[in-house]
């Protein structure tokens, strides 16, 4: 063959030749409907819930929790509803992981109460003794940073004001630090007193936790 | 050789490269076994910086992009000279390539552990990082194609095809997959949302994995298995037509890590057809190794670089059976998100990767230094001891991966489910262990390596070789 003699030529087919499988299985796709359904049940990330969702990628969570409950009898047992295309619509990146060391997380939200997840996150083994997840008590002794709050919402397009942003983490820091907060004991136990309150990582990445597949049980509700 | 002399050839970028992946393999693989040992024993997670969940991303960052990267770009520099007759063209941007390289590669492994992940698998660098793998992906991409059209050997050889391949699929995956906006210099998001986002993630993950962990290798494969055994390539015909579709079917692909998830259905089963397709051009290079050999596999005996080759590809044909398979649905359900798809990996990165790897360094590590290998009993000791390491753990991934999917699926005659999550992770503790000791032996042999290497352009030259 001629081409074995003509490494730009060579070149440019190979690039056409991988781009075919490409244009067809991604390119296309990207601008289909069904690959970006909306609900009018799934919402966008609170500020606090987004930069809980960013603790748990900077901890990188995803590496033993998977997010996506697969249609199969056990697993919808084990976990609940499958998950479905939409509620994902405001996920950048997508957390969908590859392993599940630990158990699916994409139906947490609501399954336990705020406490349960302060002292699992602070001793896991505390919990369950056998476990072999780390410890994250040290998220407790990290106040929020919510300096780039606003514009990472802004960034992803949630549609949030200044102000909306503002709102919702003093919002968020009035619910945790109020004496009447369910979940005040166990939050204190992992919380040291200078931190009390304030918004730390912990309380940020309960929040994202405990939104987690909530708008999809609505959605299912309509049903 | 070829008679010309290797004193045009420039040979110090990859010595540089060569062993700046011992350095990034050796690293790779001390992370890898502190994470194997937190696996059945938490306490190892000391610090956030420890953790596992930081650590991991290390380690595939580590080994993929810092020991996978620097073995390619070694064995390439020295190809792409040795088959068309010129030195590289540039050879000063190839030695800021390197120095930009490792920067790169030891900012990336420091960003990781300080948790700046963007959580996309195998392309978790943060931006700024990003555009340092463009910038030093375009540096080679220079000397690759420089070399190319000054060429003195009219026909490019297979192995050539392959780095062609290789460096321009690379640039197209990396770049698409990591568009991202951002937010300041240690975060971005990136421009797809949800499905789309896992798309274009997978496609990415796949091809990445095809395009450094099975493309140019077999560019080393095709050329150093016929160097070092003195046999031509079995078929020239059967290599082209493996070449051209395994880089077509290759990118249909990726789909086939995301079955049974919200992924419209038709991308799930167009790549479980091109995934099956894929077992043809797979195995038409591993016959073509096979038969390059027959009449003289008693060089499996005598010629210690042989074995390597042999086995590497048998691990490469294994990989490319059993990666089909698991993607059927049926199986999928039963095998994904569990250990037995690490064990896929591990077989695939351990045997066929290193191995061949390996053997190519032996081979032209003395060539270019003007030497004797320093001890062939030593490699053949460094060869039994990642086979048996590699396999131990390889096999014991499978059994842990076909235990734990078989217990998530049990079920009481009532129906409900006979485990609870926790019952089925902590029944895998004692492969965890058997594992982690695997991993050791592995570990040692690629010290092995490492030592017979240092120790080989530690002696004097001995010229008249080659």
């Amino acid at each position: 063959m001629g081409i074995t003699s003509k490494p730009v030529v060579f070149a440019v087919l190979s690039a056409v030749v991988i781009l075919i499988g490409t244009i067809v299985t991604v390119f296309v796709p990207l601008f289909m409907p069904s690959t970006q359904p909306v609900s009018t049940f799934v919402k966008p990330y609170t500020a606090v819930e987004q930069e809980g969702r960013d603790i748990y990628m900077r901890e990188g969570c995803n590496n033993c929790h998977t997010q996506t409950v697969r249609p199969l009898r056990t697993e919808v047992l084990r976990y609940g509803e499958y998950s479905k295309a939409e509620e994902f619509a405001y996920d950048r990146p997508f957390l969908w992981g590859s392993r599940r060391t630990g158990p699916d997380l994409n139906r947490i939200g609501g399954k336990y109460p705020d406490s349960w997840h302060y002292k699992h996150m602070q001793s896991p083994q505390g919990m369950f003794e056998k476990s072999n997840m780390p410890p994250y008590g040290w998220l407790a002794k990290n106040r929020l940073d919510t300096t780039y709050s606003y514009k990472k919402t802004s960034i992803l397009g949630y549609g949030y004001s200044k102000n909306d942003v503002r709102q919702q983490i003093s919002q968020y820091k009035e619910t945790v630090t109020n004496i009447a907060y369910p979940s005040k004991e166990s939050r204190d136990q992992v919380t040291p007193q200078e931190l009390r309150k304030e918004l730390t990582e912990m309380d940020a990445i309960i929040a994202y936790l405990q939104k987690l597949g909530r708008d999809v049980k609505k959605l299912e509700a309509t049903k | 050789m070829s008679g010309t002399s290797p004193e045009k050839y420039n040979f110090t970028i990859v010595r540089g490269f060569a062993f700046s992946a011992l350095f990034w393999l050796i690293i790779g693989l001390i992370v890898g076994l502190w994470i194997a040992f937190e696996m059945f024993n938490p306490a190892l997670n000391l610090t956030p910086w420890l953790s596992f969940g930081r650590l991991r991303v290390v380690h595939t960052n580590g080994l993929g992009l810092g020991f996978g990267l620097a073995g390619i770009f070694a064995t390439s520099y020295y190809i792409l000279q040795r088959l068309t007759r010129v030195p590289l063209p540039f050879p000063r941007l190839a030695q800021a390539h390197l120095y930009l390289f490792n920067t790169v590669i030891a900012l990336g492994a420091l960003s990781l552990f300080a948790g700046m992940n963007t959580t996309k698998e195998y392309a978790e660098l943060e931006w700024p990082l990003d555009i340092g793998v463009v910038v030093l992906w375009v540096m080679f991409a220079v000397n690759v194609f420089g070399t190319l059209i000054k060429r003195r050997e009219n026909q490019m050889y297979v192995s050539l095809w392959y780095i062609i391949a290789m460096t321009v699929t690379i640039a197209i995956l990396y770049i698409v997959n990591n568009l991202e906006i951002p937010v300041t210099l240690f975060k971005s998001y990136t421009i797809y949302a949800g499905v789309n986002d896992a798309n274009v993630e997978w496609w990415y993950g796949h091809n990445i994995v095809g395009f450094i962990f099975t493309v140019p290798i077999l560019a080393m494969f095709y050329y150093f298995l016929p160097k070092s055994t003195g046999l031509p390539i079995y078929s020239h015909r059967l290599s082209i037509v493996s070449f051209w579709a395994l880089i077509f079917a290759y990118l249909w692909t990726g789909a086939h890590h995301l079955m049974l998830t919200p992924l419209p259905e038709w991308i799930q089963t167009v790549a479980i057809a091109f995934s099956i397709f894929l077992i043809a051009p797979s195995w038409g290079s591993v016959v073509n190794g096979y038969y390059t050999l027959r009449g003289n596999w008693d060089q499996m005996r005598t010629n210690y670089l042989a074995k390597f080759f042999i086995l590497g590809i048998t691990f490469y044909g294994l990989q490319t059976l059993q990666g089909p398979l698991q993607g059927l649905r049926t199986l999928n359900a039963f095998f994904h998100y569990t250990d037995w798809v690490i064990g896929h990996v591990h077989m695939g990165t351990m045997g066929w990767v290193t191995m061949i790897i390996s053997a190519s360094f032996y081979y032209m590590i003395p060539r270019i230094t003007e030497t004797e290998l320093y001890s062939i009993k030593l490699a053949n000791t460094h060869f039994w001891l990642i086979l048996v390491g590699q396999l131990t753990w390889t096999i014991t991934m499978w059994v842990a991966g076909i235990q734990q999917g078989a217990m998530w699926k049990a079920t009481n005659p009532d129906g409900s489910l006979m485990y609870n999550f926790l019952d089925t992770l902590t029944s895998l503790y004692p492969y965890y262990r058997l594992r982690f000791a695997a991993g050791v032996i592995y570990f040692f042999g690629i010290l092995v390596f490492a030592w017979n290497l240092i120790m080989t352009v530690r002696q004097k030259p001995q010229p008249n070789e080659a």
